[in-house]
């Protein structure tokens, strides 16, 4: 943008598609990423079913061949004979499914929020304001943990009436499917508690954002053509603050997957048979030792999970730094 | 300034008011209670331990004889750790929390400060973007995988460190880098990009047109004014880092303060979870104040006022 024609530049705002492309290191970054989440959700379903369980090949080395089955381990296996491999591409669908609807919770909340707040003005805005300044004082890890133990009795409880009640019933198909699930419904309370917690800084940007907006001009002449609030929100607001959303979303992606993988390296997050890179990097940070060591473990799942991140910082700063060059921290 | 620190006293403690009034009211509104994993648990045993405990009686009678024992400074004991008052609890945990914290502190914001002002100094050529390249990656890695990582090369495979545990100063290296490392990186950005804005000013053209060398401009009047940014940072982050870090402790094994978060929790512990909220709260509260006050030594334009 800074060697553009001020004219030009002035008359035209590029879109966050033009940026990413002019950008190379965005570029990339959005290729890596395009392509890590289509192998997660496609690889698994081609893959031979002895990898996607358990065996009695434990901590075989890359590239060994299976105990039980004629298969290759490309990365190794873990203390329960499991593909990591496998493992890595299902966490991967765990960390980043986390990590993309999880931000998009916090995305909603904090645009709303932000948004009333910022239009409201005065003493509610000061009000509300105030309320997220409070919640800033508090540890985020509190709220997550208490969210997540919450919800998790909550679903653990639905999940174990439906498959009681089945059991009565006597459908053997929807009991097992209810008891299969059971270590997954974690995954869904991970993405709700983390949404809830992780808008607040979106909320204030948004404030700021619409405090900007709400004296321009336009926003007068569609008042003054008698349109309610909610339509001045939704109309003109709204359009005008998507760039600022989808950069900040590209940013709230890593930090929720972040937190996420943190909750489940401390053993409160995924549970298995499910895999986050955060429950992954747990099981090789626990096998370090020196006489033996299994360094796949550790190396594969950290590799992938930093570039991963660095990637979708480097997309977020790319997009931040050519939208708002004066927010950038 | 007396009626500024007067009224910042007064917002301070309804803020720590606020914080601890949720999170007793939070952890009392989860599912499950301190006493659920009782041996023979009978409903009388249930009974007298939350009368010993004080968590007898309808929420609100809790919460407001909760609030009575903290206005005398009792901040009670641990349900999980019988014997034990929280005073007790955190008198143990803090100190090693503490000294990393601090240690951690030290290094991410001199050395974040120093390299942000160099990158900005050297703008475009390789050592700016090699520093901002090597600080994205710093943020992206977590602590969680560069500590075992460091121990794998420096403790493991060159034997120059322990691996963990508490003791001489040789334990505190590797989990002062581990828990500095995402912060020197913030701290750089965060400082150059200030610093980048405040070379193109005025007052700076000025500095330079008089005669001074470029070094001598930044050190005398840019780094006064581009640094008050990063202070505003710096504040929150003492306070995060001197409350320790659950993560750095786990993979050090070392006894800290981080924990008391998770664990309380994990327990139902509501007594040792609020002790912890209010040490953070008012480190914020404190380093928040200092963060005010060294604004107006650094810009004299910003004054304290009431």
């Amino acid at each position: 943008m800074a060697d553009a024609p001020k004219t030009s530049a002035s008359l035209h705002r590029p879109d966050g598609w033009e940026i990413v492309r002019r950008s190379k290191p965005a570029m990339i970054s959005l290729v890596f990423l395009a392509v890590l989440v289509v192998l997660a959700f496609t690889v698994p379903f081609f893959l031979p079913d002895a990898l996607k369980t358990t065996s009695n090949g434990a901590f075989l080395p890359p590239l060994a061949s299976g105990v039980d089955a004629p298969v290759t381990h490309v990365c190794g296996t873990d203390k329960n004979g499991q593909d990591l491999f496998y493992r890595l591409l299902t966490g991967a669908q765990v960390s980043m499914g986390v990590g993309i609807v999880g931000a998009a919770i916090s995305l909603i909340i904090g645009t709303l929020y932000g948004m009333i707040s910022g239009f409201m003005g005065g003493r509610v805005d000061a009000l509300m304001m105030r309320v997220v300044d409070l919640l800033y004082a508090v540890p985020r890890i509190l709220f997550i943990m208490i969210f997540i133990a919450a919800f998790d009795s909550v679903f653990k409880d639905w999940l174990d009436g439906i498959r009681l009640w089945s059991q009565e019933a006597g459908w053997k198909r929807l009991e097992e499917a209810a008891h299969y699930l059971m270590p997954y419904s974690k995954i869904v309370v991970m993405i709700i508690s983390l949404g809830l917690v992780e808008w607040l800084t979106m909320a204030r940007i948004i404030r700021g954002q619409v405090l900007v907006l709400r004296e321009l001009t336009f926003v007068t002449a569609s008042r003054a053509m008698g349109q309610s609030n909610w339509q001045i929100l939704r109309k003109h607001l709204l359009p005008n603050l998507s760039t600022i959303i989808l950069t900040y979303l590209t940013l709230t992606i890593p930090a929720v997957i972040l937190d996420e993988s943190f909750l489940s390296f401390l053993g409160l997050g995924i549970e298995d048979p499910a895999a986050s890179w955060g429950s992954l990097l747990k099981d090789g940070a626990q096998v370090i030792n020196p006489v033996e060591s299994k360094w796949w473990l550790l190396a594969f799942p950290a590799v992938l999970m930093s570039l991963s991140l660095l990637a979708l910082n480097f997309l977020g700063d790319g997009l931040r730094d050519a939208f708002d060059p004066k927010s950038a921290d | 300034m007396f009626s500024f620190l007067l009224r910042r006293l007064f917002s301070s403690i309804l803020v720590l008011f606020f914080a601890v009034s949720l999170t007793f009211l939070l952890i009392r509104l989860l599912p499950g209670g301190p006493f659920d994993r009782e041996k023979g648990g009978s409903a009388k045993v249930q009974e007298n331990l939350q009368e010993k405990y004080k968590l007898n009686g309808s929420l609100w009678q809790q919460y407001t004889s909760y609030m009575a024992d903290l206005a005398r400074l009792d901040m009670r004991l641990s349900t999980k750790y019988r014997d034990w008052t929280v005073a007790e609890i955190l008198e143990q945990k803090m100190p090693s929390s503490l000294k990393l914290g601090g240690i951690a502190f030290v290094i991410a914001s001199t050395l974040g400060v120093l390299l942000g002002a160099v990158a900005a100094m050297r703008r475009d050529t390789p050592v700016d973007v090699g520093a901002m390249l090597g600080a994205l990656l710093a943020i992206s890695i977590p602590s969680f995988i560069t500590g075992p990582f460091l121990i794998a090369v420096f403790a493991l495979w060159l034997h120059w460190l322990p691996v963990g545990g508490w003791g001489d100063v040789s334990h505190l290296i590797l989990p002062s880098i581990c828990l500095s490392m995402p912060y020197i990186a913030y701290v750089a950005r965060l400082m150059r990009n200030s610093l980048l804005d405040v070379l193109k000013s005025d007052f700076l053209r000025t500095a330079r047109a008089k005669g001074l060398t470029e070094a001598q401009a930044v050190s005398r009047h840019a780094l006064k004014v581009a640094i008050l940014p990063v202070v505003t940072y710096l504040g929150p982050l003492a306070a995060n880092l001197l409350t320790g870090s659950m993560i750095v402790e786990t993979v050090f094994n070392i006894s800290g303060a981080g924990s008391i978060f998770v664990n309380s929790i994990q327990n139902r512990d509501p007594f040792p979870l609020c002790g912890a909220v209010i040490v953070y709260c008012t480190l914020l509260i404190v380093f928040n104040l200092i963060v005010d006050l060294l604004y107006s030594v650094l810009d004299k334009r910003i004054r304290v006022h009431g």
